[in-house]
């Protein structure tokens, strides 16, 4: 007969799944190292603090601009206004006076302006000095009614004045300025500011990148290393974390515990091909091996029916097996919390001991229960009537006869406890953290009839309520204990809920002795 | 009973019609999808087994969408490869009443078709069950054997009312679980037949005739003894 192919083995799965780990470590730690001259503007956190300091120096160039506009503005309105009013209560007095009343208003002025802030001086058509505090023209007046901002030598000091012309209808000239020299320095100085500022922005925007990068680059620096050499295969490798709860701290703890996952998934995956090969393939064999040695030797019919009964009680083994190992893959894959809602455990216990009862009777087994009047939980009322009969159907079937099974609830702050202890042979100390694995048996349990995957799909079972399966030593016998979280927590909570979170978020690894 | 079967597998479907002909009901066979839904929609079946993946573009779902869109509310019951919860629900969901995983044991699909058909007739709600000498009054939860009473604990009162309204029909393990104790889930241990042992203690032992056989590699019946 020819050698049956398989189309997947195991070995390909397992390479499969590492092949997709490499590719989501790559994108986890995109740094692949192109052109080395743009890695500086490749790095995020000195894009970061580029466009910080960006931002930061338009609304600074923007807050100098409305301060310039504000004070140097207003105080140069203030002088053209002054200007235009002086020029105009003169031309007022050349008017009602003619000439004589205009050179004496000038002389007034002047002699009342000691600190020769204002500026006069009118002269002739052929620009001689009439009257006034200046020597002589200046060169860039050029027409009237227009003001100007030009520098003078206002007798022996040099300084800046802004001026208007006015003619008067006989052909003189007069010049009204006031002199803006403390203006032109407030200008000087501001701007002077505003370039230091905007030189100490860029020194610290530097510097803060610098200072960002390398707070970026230590905090990432651990994942990306923690990525590739899972990446490699090593899947054992963790990100460190410095339990501070920050931003970084929550990222480095959700690796953490997507490479728990995927770690447990890949035993998962090994677990199961190893059981394929082995506790699928021997009842399957026997059952093949039983109709084909009585397809050749039975004698009569009734001895090849009684071997097709059996080899069909065979195959029922193979499919129950089959959808435990269906189920845990179902539950650990964590599709299965839709169901999810409040359940009262106190009517579960109080069946489940109703249902097991006569079973433990027939064996003389005393089943002694205890729980409070209510038992509150969040989870699917099936899978924990499913977990809490597997733990009895084990306990009542290694107990001795006429012992005793207890089933017992407890509450504490933190967690609701079920338990089920029996006094029968137990599981070795070193043995319980295996108990949970898929088709372990007990030295001593070779011999009873089970799948081999009560414990696992039990341990399955606390782990999506966010629980665990821990197993005691009953002094003598096995007590199990399913622990569940009192408040059960979303799973998948925003990153304000995580940060809340951390401080008190119990451990949801599986694992007895944990 | 006439009874519609849409499977694709040739020797799955040969087997399932021979068994439930000599079984003494009729039979119509659809090898897809679209045939299937043309008979289901065309006839009048008392039952139909379906399958929830087919060849032809309509799969089993689709199939029993378009049947209850059109108001016809012949029982049906999944026959499916696909096992998870989900997808049980979902059948259930698109209007499925009743869901078989494969494999299945023939026994368990002929009780379960059955009893789906005659809850397709309606039968109006009783208040007294009989079963040869045995009678249940399900208003005053009395048993009586022979006129003689019996006492039952309410657990045993619950499964002897679901074996007497399937009386003449095999009943299988998880249909008890399901029925009786609403349980999900597969015992490794034989915990129900000692609580189907344990009836029997009451019911049968003080009797000369017994009424609750057991069905090998399928499970129990009560029915009365033929002479």
């Amino acid at each position: 007969m020819a050698e049956p192919a398989y189309p997947i083995r195991p070995a390909d799965i397992e390479s499969g799944i590492d092949a997709g780990l490499q590719r989501v470590a790559a994108a986890i730690a995109n740094e692949a190292p192109q052109k080395p001259r743009r890695a500086f503007l490749r790095s995020a956190s000195i894009r970061f603090a580029l466009l910080y300091g960006l931002v930061f120096g338009v609304s600074t160039i923007l807050l100098a601009g409305s301060v310039r506009y504000s004070t140097l503005g207003i105080l140069s309105r203030q002088t053209e206004s002054a200007i235009s009013e002086d020029g105009a209560s003169l031309l007022h007095s050349y008017q009602s006076g003619g000439m004589p009343e205009l050179i004496l208003s000038l002389g007034n002025r002047i002699h009342e302006n000691p600190d020769d802030s204002a500026i006069y001086l009118l002269v002739d058509p052929l620009g001689n000095r009439i009257v006034g505090n200046m020597s002589s023209w200046p060169a860039g007046v050029t027409e009237d009614n227009i003001f100007y901002k030009i520098p003078i030598k206002h007798f022996t000091r040099r300084s800046t004045a802004e001026m208007r012309a006015y003619g008067l209808p006989n052909g003189d000239q007069l010049l009204i300025g006031r002199d803006i020299k403390m203006q032109v320095e407030l200008q000087t100085i501001l701007r002077d500011a505003m370039f230091w500022a905007l030189g100490a922005m860029i020194g610290l925007g530097v510097i803060g990148a610098v200072v960002i990068r390398s707070v970026f680059n230590r905090s990432l620096a651990d994942i990306t290393a923690t990525t590739r050499a899972i990446a490699r295969g090593d899947l054992s490798q963790r990100v460190r974390r410095d339990m501070s709860g920050d931003e970084f701290d929550i990222m480095a703890e959700t690796i953490n515990d997507m490479l728990d996952r995927i770690a447990r998934l890949m035993d998962g995956v090994r677990q199961v091909s190893n059981a394929i090969a082995h506790d699928l393939r021997t009842p399957i064999t026997r059952a093949r091996t039983r109709l084909e040695f009585a397809a050749s030797h039975a004698a009569s019919a009734d001895e090849l029916r009684a071997a097709v009964e059996r080899a069909t009680g065979e195959l029922d083994g193979v499919v129950r097996v089959f959808e435990a190992l269906l189920r845990i893959a179902e539950i650990e894959a964590g599709a299965r919390r839709s169901a999810f809602g409040p359940v009262d455990l106190n009517p579960v216990l109080t069946d489940l001991a109703e249902f097991y009862e006569p079973m433990a009777d027939t064996r003389g087994i005393k089943l002694d229960t205890s729980w409070p009047t209510e038992v509150n939980v969040i989870g699917d009322r099936d899978m924990l009537q499913q977990a809490i009969a597997n733990l009895l159907d084990n306990a009542i079937k290694f107990a001795p006869e006429h012992s005793t099974v207890r089933l017992a609830a407890r509450l504490d702050n933190e967690a609701i406890e079920v338990h089920v202890a029996d006094n029968g042979p137990g599981i070795p100390q070193q043995d319980r953290t295996r108990a949970t694995e898929r088709f372990y048996r007990a030295e001593t349990a070779r011999n009873t009839p089970g799948t081999g995957l009560g414990l696992a799909l039990v341990a399955a079972i606390a782990q999506l309520h966010q629980g665990r399966l821990r197993l005691d030593d009953n002094h003598p016998g096995l007590r199990a204990v399913i622990v569940l979280p009192r408040n059960f927590t979303k799973m998948q909570g925003t990153i304000r809920n995580r940060l809340r979170l951390t401080g008190d978020r119990e451990s949801t690894l599986a694992g007895p002795g944990s | 009973m006439r009874i519609l079967l849409v499977e694709d597998d040739k020797d799955v479907a040969g087997f399932v019609v021979k068994g439930l002909r000599e079984a003494g009901h009729t039979v119509e066979h659809a090898d897809n999808g679209r045939d299937g839904l043309f008979l289901a929609a065309s006839e009048n079946f008392d039952a139909i087994i379906l399958d929830r993946m087919l060849p032809g573009g309509i799969d089993g779902l689709r199939l029993l969408e378009t049947l209850r869109a059109q108001d016809n509310a012949t029982p049906v019951l999944f026959l499916s490869a696909l096992t998870q919860v989900d997808d049980r629900v979902k059948g259930l969901k698109a209007g499925g009443d009743d869901y078989l995983t494969k494999p299945f044991a023939f026994a368990e699909l002929l009780t379960r078709v059955e009893a789906l058909a005659r809850r397709g007739k309606g039968e109006g709600p009783s208040t007294r069950l009989v079963v040869g000498d045995l009678e249940m009054d399900l208003l005053s939860r009395g048993v009586k054997r022979a006129g003689q009473k019996i006492d039952l604990q309410p657990r045993e009162f619950r499964l002897l009312e679901f074996l007497m309204r399937h009386a003449g029909q095999v009943v299988t393990r998880t249909m008890l679980l399901e029925g009786v104790w609403d349980y999900h889930f597969d015992p490794q241990t034989n915990v129900i037949d000692v609580h189907v042992s344990r009836l029997r203690q009451k019911i049968d032992k003080p009797f000369p005739t017994p009424l609750l056989h057991t069905v090998r590699n399928a499970g129990y019946m009560l029915r009365v003894e033929e002479p």
